[in-house]
Formats: C-alpha cells, sequence, structure tokens
C-alpha cells in the first residue's frame, strides 16, 4: 500500500506539471493585457514597456515558462502582479477559507444526502422516496449563484430580527478578531518557515481555530457567517450523493446476503446500516471524491457572492486582473488537492472493501 | 404421528406487480414434524421458494402474505410482531440458500457473521461469539478454523460457503432448517459432502429440514416424506417410498419418468407435455389440467371446471386429484353445455 502511495505521487508529477502548462499558455491567452487590467486604460506604451520588462513579461513564452518552472521546483510561486505580495503568502491567507467552506459544503452533503438516499431507497416509490428525488434533481439544477441570492435575501433580509438571522457577506462580524491558537497558547513561530506555515494555515480557518481556542463567541459567529455559503454550496453535491446513495442502495438490498442476514434474525435497521450500507459505501466515496473538484469551482460563484475572501473569490479576480503568477499558483494548488483527493478516495476503497487490493 | 413442529395452513402469498397478480404460493398446507425431513419438490417457479420465505416472513415487495397460517410451536408466526419474528428467525428456524457465495456479505470475514448470531439472539460479547464462530467452523469441517475465520467471502469456494452458511443457521440449534437447493450451485461430489453434513448434523441435533430442491434423486436419498407442489399448490404428499414407488397424480408421475435412469437407453428423455400455467390468470379447475394425459384418457370434463381438494388415498398418502376423487354433482357449467 505504501508502494502503491508512492507510486501514484509520483504520477502526480506529470500531472501537475500538464496543468501547469496549460494553465501558463491559457493566462495567456485571453484577450487583454495584464498592463492595462492593472495601471488602467489610459496607461502610456512607455509605462507598459516599463512594466512588462519588471515582470518579464516581455520574453518569449517558452522563456517565461522555463523561468518559471525553476522557481516552482525552488518552491517559490512567484509573486503577484497586482498585490506585489509573494503567491504563497496570498494562498496561506486565501487557502483555508475556501478548506474551510468547501469542508463545511461537503459535511452538509454527506450527512445530510447519504440520509436522505437511504430513505428513499428503503422506502423506494413511496412519496417520501418521489419527495426526496424531486428535490434531489432540483438541487442539482439549481444555479449555485441564483440559490445563493435566494438564501441571503431569505435569511438576511425577510428573517431580519429573528432568531433565524444568517450574515449574508464576510467570515465574521466587524470588530469580531479569530486570534490565532498558536498566539493564543503564547508560542513564538515568527511570520517565516514551514512551521508558521502550517500553523497560519489552521489558525486561517476561523471555526476550527476558534474550537482549539475554545472562544465560543467567535466560534458562532463563524459559524453563522459560514452558514449560507456553506448550504448553497452543498446543495448541488448533496443531491447528487443522494441520487447515488439511492440507486447503490437499492442496488445492494436486492442481493441475497441481505435476505440472508435477515434470515439471520437481525432486525431490519441493522441489516440497512450495517449490512447494506457498508456495501453500497464504494460508489458513493467516489462520488464524494469526485465533488471536491466540484467545490472547489462552486466555490468561485459562492465566495463571490457572499463576499468570502477565499480562493474562488481570489482566482476569480486574478483573472479579471490577469494576475498570471496568482492563477498559476492558485490552479496548482487546487490541482494538488484534487489528486491528493482522489489518492485519498482510492486508498479508502481497501478499508471499505477487502476485495479490493491495490497494486 | 405426534404433533406436528410446523404447519402451514392455507397460506397465499400473491406478488403485485404491474401485469397483474402474480399467486406464486396459493393456498399451501403443509405440515413437519420434529426431526423429519421433509423434501418439497417441484419445477422451477413452481412457489417452492416463495414459501420458505414465507415461513420465515421475507417475502420481498411487491410479495404479500395475503392469506394463511403457520404455526410454530404454538405460535402463529404471521401473527407475530417484527420483534418476536426476528427472535424466531436465526434462532429457532434458520435457512440456508441455493447460492452460498452471495449469500454471505463481501465486507464481513466470516468469523464476524457467524458470531453475529451469538451476538444478536444470546447478546453475547465480541470475543466470547467469536470463540463459538470458531468452534462451529470446526464442526462443519472448515479446515484450520481459527485461520479461516478471518477468511472473507471470496476467499472461499462455494462448498466452505455452504459449510460457513450451515455452521451458521445451525449456531443456536434451531428446531426447523430450511434449505432451499442447498446443493444446485456445487460440484457434484461437493453435493454429496454437503448432504452428507446437513444428515449427519440432522442426527445430532434432531433439527427437522425442509429440503427444497427440483432434484428428484437427492430426495428420493434424503427426505423422509415428501411434498410436489405445482403451480403454488400442493399436489401430493407421501412418505419418501410410498411417494417413489406408487405415485399417485400424474405430474408426480411425469416428473418421476423424467428422470434419467442409468443403464437404459432413451431416443429421447421423458418430459412432461406443456408449461406451467401463467400464474396471473389461473385457469379454472386443476391447474395441471392443460398438460394432463390422464384427463384426455380418461375424459374426465371435471379437471377443467373444478379443482380438486388434497385427500387422502392411502395412509399419510394425500393427492390432490379427480381420478382418486369421488366427482362432484354435475355442476352448473356442466349443465349448460349442450
Amino acid at each position: 500500500m505504501l508502494q502503491y502511495t508512492i507510486r501514484r505521487l509520483l504520477l502526480a508529477i506529470p500531472v501537475l506539471f500538464g496543468i501547469l502548462l496549460v494553465t501558463f499558455v491559457l493566462a495567456r491567452a485571453i484577450p487583454g493585457d495584464p498592463c492595462k487590467a492593472m495601471l488602467g486604460e489610459k496607461a502610456t506604451p512607455e509605462v507598459c514597456e516599463r512594466f512588462y520588462e519588471e515582470h518579464g513579461l516581455n520574453d518569449p513564452v517558452p522563456v517565461q515558462f522555463a523561468v518559471y518552472m525553476g522557481k516552482v521546483l525552488r518552491g517559490d510561486l512567484g509573486t503577484s502582479i497586482r498585490f506585489s505580495r509573494p503567491v504563497s503568502i496570498i494562498i496561506l491567507e486565501r487557502l483555508p477559507t475556501t478548506v474551510e467552506l468547501s469542508l463545511a459544503a461537503l459535511t452538509l452533503a454527506v450527512l445530510i444526502g447519504i440520509p436522505l438516499g437511504i430513505i428513499s431507497a428503503v422506502y423506494r416509490n413511496s412519496p417520501v422516496d418521489v419527495g426526496t428525488m424531486v428535490l434531489a434533481n432540483t438541487g442539482v439544477s439549481m444555479p449555485v449563484y441564483w440559490l445563493g441570492l435566494i438564501l441571503a435575501y431569505t435569511f438576511a433580509l425577510l428573517l431580519k430580527d429573528t432568531p433565524f438571522w444568517l450574515p449574508p457577506a464576510g467570515r465574521l462580524s466587524a470588530g469580531v478578531v479569530a486570534k490565532p491558537f498558536y498566539e493564543v497558547f503564547g508560542w513564538d513561530v515568527g511570520t517565516e518557515g514551514a512551521r508558521y506555515f502550517v500553523l497560519e494555515f489552521f489558525a486561517n480557518m476561523y471555526v476550527l481555530n476558534s474550537l482549539i481556542t475554545r472562544d465560543w463567541a467567535v466560534l458562532k459567529d463563524a459559524l453563522q457567517h459560514l452558514a449560507l455559503p456553506a448550504m448553497a454550496l452543498s446543495t448541488i453535491p448533496l443531491s447528487i450523493i443522494a441520487r447515488m446513495t439511492r440507486s447503490s442502495m437499492l442496488e445492494v438490498l436486492r442481493q441475497d446476503y441481505i435476505k440472508a442476514a435477515r434470515a439471520k434474525g437481525l432486525r431490519r435497521h441493522i441489516v440497512i446500516l450495517k449490512h447494506a450500507l457498508r456495501n453500497a459505501l464504494l460508489p458513493i466515496v467516489t462520488i464524494i471524491g469526485l465533488q471536491v473538484g466540484l467545490l472547489f469551482s462552486g466555490a468561485v460563484l459562492t465566495e463571490t457572492i457572499f463576499s468570502f475572501a477565499g480562493v474562488g473569490r481570489m482566482l476569480f479576480e486574478a483573472i479579471t486582473a490577469r494576475d498570471y503568477p496568482v492563477i498559476q499558483g492558485f490552479t496548482v494548488v487546487i490541482a494538488l488537492i484534487y489528486v491528493g483527493v482522489n489518492l485519498l478516495v482510492d486508498l479508502s476503497y481497501v478499508l471499505v472493501d477487502p476485495r479490493i487490493r491495490l497494486e | 404421528m405426534t404433533q406436528p413442529l410446523l404447519d402451514v395452513r392455507g397460506l397465499k402469498t400473491y406478488f403485485f406487480t404491474e401485469d397483474g397478480v402474480v399467486k406464486a404460493v396459493d393456498g399451501v398446507d403443509l405440515q413437519v414434524y420434529p426431526g423429519e425431513i421433509l423434501g418439497l419438490v417441484g419445477e422451477s417457479g413452481c412457489g417452492k421458494s416463495v414459501t420458505s420465505f414465507s415461513i420465515l416472513r421475507l417475502v420481498d415487495e411487491p410479495g404479500r402474505i395475503v392469506e394463511g397460517q403457520v404455526w410454530f410451536e404454538g405460535q402463529n408466526l404471521l401473527a407475530l410482531d417484527e420483534a418476536a419474528m426476528s427472535h424466531i428467525r436465526g434462532n429457532r428456524i434458520s435457512m440456508i440458500f441455493q447460492q452460498p457465495k452471495s449469500s454471505l456479505n463481501p465486507v464481513f470475514s466470516i468469523g464476524d457473521q457467524i458470531a453475529e448470531v451469538f451476538q444478536v439472539h444470546q447478546g453475547m460479547k465480541k470475543k466470547a461469539a467469536w470463540a463459538k464462530a470458531v468452534e462451529l467452523l470446526r464442526l462443519v469441517g472448515l479446515p484450520d478454523p481459527e485461520s479461516k475465520a478471518h477468511a472473507y467471502p471470496h476467499q472461499l469456494s462455494g462448498g466452505q460457503a455452504q459449510r460457513v452458511m450451515i455452521a451458521m443457521a445451525l449456531a443456536l440449534r434451531p428446531k426447523l432448517l430450511i434449505a432451499d437447493e442447498p446443493t444446485t450451485a456445487l460440484d457434484v461430489t461437493i453435493q454429496a459432502q454437503i448432504m452428507d453434513l446437513i444428515l449427519e448434523l440432522r442426527e445430532r441435533f434432531g433439527t427437522a429440514v425442509i429440503l427444497i430442491s427440483h432434484d428428484l434423486g437427492l430426495i428420493a436419498e434424503a427426505a423422509d416424506r415428501v411434498a410436489v407442489m405445482y403451480a403454488g399448490r400442493i399436489v401430493e404428499q407421501a412418505p419418501v417410498r410410498e411417494l417413489f414407488a406408487r405415485p399417485q397424480h400424474p405430474y408426480t408421475q411425469g416428473l418421476i419418468a423424467s428422470v434419467p435412469v442409468l443403464g437404459r437407453r432413451q431416443e429421447r428423455l421423458n418430459t412432461i407435455p406443456g408449461t406451467v400455467p401463467n400464474l396471473v390468470n389461473l385457469p379454472p379447475g386443476c391447474r395441471f389440467a392443460s398438460r394432463c394425459q390422464a384427463r384426455v384418457e380418461q375424459q374426465l370434463e371435471v379437471c377443467t371446471q373444478t379443482e380438486p381438494d388434497l385427500l387422502p388415498v392411502a395412509e399419510h398418502h394425500l393427492v390432490r386429484c379427480w381420478l382418486y376423487q369421488p366427482q362432484p354433482q354435475a355442476t352448473p357449467a356442466a349443465e349448460q353445455t349442450p
């Protein structure tokens, strides 16, 4: 299994290289140029010339790519054209937000989607099943941005002054500060190096951070802000997971061993939750892994609607500003996460099904 | 004879499909006495399996038990609530299936699956239950039971899997074992071993067995009594020797005649002409009438009009056939025919 993992990680290298190459070329193929996007339509050719020179944009594209790859191999993702800050720092600030949002959405999707699918399968063709599947199909077809606006309108405006009010924008209320847990614990981690990077990464997930520091006021605030975007983002994965669970469970419930388990005298709920679900899990785990990619693309829209300072919104802004290093850096990170999640999914097969041996 | 252990009366299990109501089991009466092996024979689709699933109340949608009683140890199983029924299943009555490999859950070790029976019915702790499971695997003759208990179903052969199923079924020494074609999916040599195991365990624990099979040879060898099923009903029931020596129902006669005999040269194998009637649209009268040679030869009209009852022709020998019963007075339908 270790060997398998190593081989898969090695295989990820050409994948990442390919993704970098395509992103690099595509970013430069979009019409519009970074100088005008950055300095305004009135920037003179002389100014732009200096701008290109500064950012190494005058070299032929292959040379630019070679220079960039050289930096990446040394762990340097470049400097943002727009912010003049290292891309890695921007990622460190933005990625935890998106990871937190995606995890929240995925948790909602799994915790609600799987039970819904099971209920639908067990009470097949009943009103419950039909109702659930109508909802699931609606959920899949609903555009995220539209749903986001409706949710914001409902919870932030219509339910204003009720206990159900939820904030429509931002990660924390004005004035609320999530103090990083390493500061609370008095650890001196500096502002550089791998240790700082890792700790800061986790500290930037406000829900996690406030759980560690046991700051319940911040936790509540962070959760409230997370609620609407997570709901909006979870709808599609939730529906897909519910449908997959239903069809997978239906397939399993027909099997001989389910009847045999009943004949052993096991109660129905044990047969369903232990014997059937465990077998139905394989395709469900696969589909959950695939949702991660969907979550990141959904995050672009969701974060834009809910003014959530995450990767999605940053990427959106970077593309508008032709901020090439940011576009490339974020794409690589997202690709890495995707590759990692898929590897995790494949590794988890072994836990779910004893018949599977990874070679 | 003594009191029956299992007494099925007027059992009807219908399947409510889009094409209509399929009367898979349509008025089955059946008794099983303590410690005996009752062979239940009939061709595919005659309702043998549905009958056994109905006894354990494991009929899946769209099937439903619509009528009847299943008396077992003084209780009508069809009147019990789910909790009480769960207590009967796997404990007082167990079942083994035709496809042993697909009857074992692929994601749990076989030790776990056997141990589960003790955990559920006797509230045993995992470790004790596991020890019991290993003991059972030894009892059913699985080599190296300690390590085999950790095996998963896909690592077993068909014969081994059936041994595991038998171990599981007999874990709590049930009074009745329903064996639904237990050897059909196995190699011939393994078939004999599995049947020997079932017979041996019957001797040892006094478990009564309903042996469902379409293999008449197997039934002749193993069963004490035989019930022959046709299109959802029992058509003949007799002690095994009596049945094979003097089959009365034309269907039973046809079944026995269709078995090829070793050493006897035949141009063609004997068959029963025609097919089983459509269980959605059953004709009135005897269900076998359309295929019955005897009816034509004897020119019995009643066969296609009224269904005969299951009545004795000899001691312990019951037959559902007009050939052996006084015909009813001319029916109104018969009067109208010119």
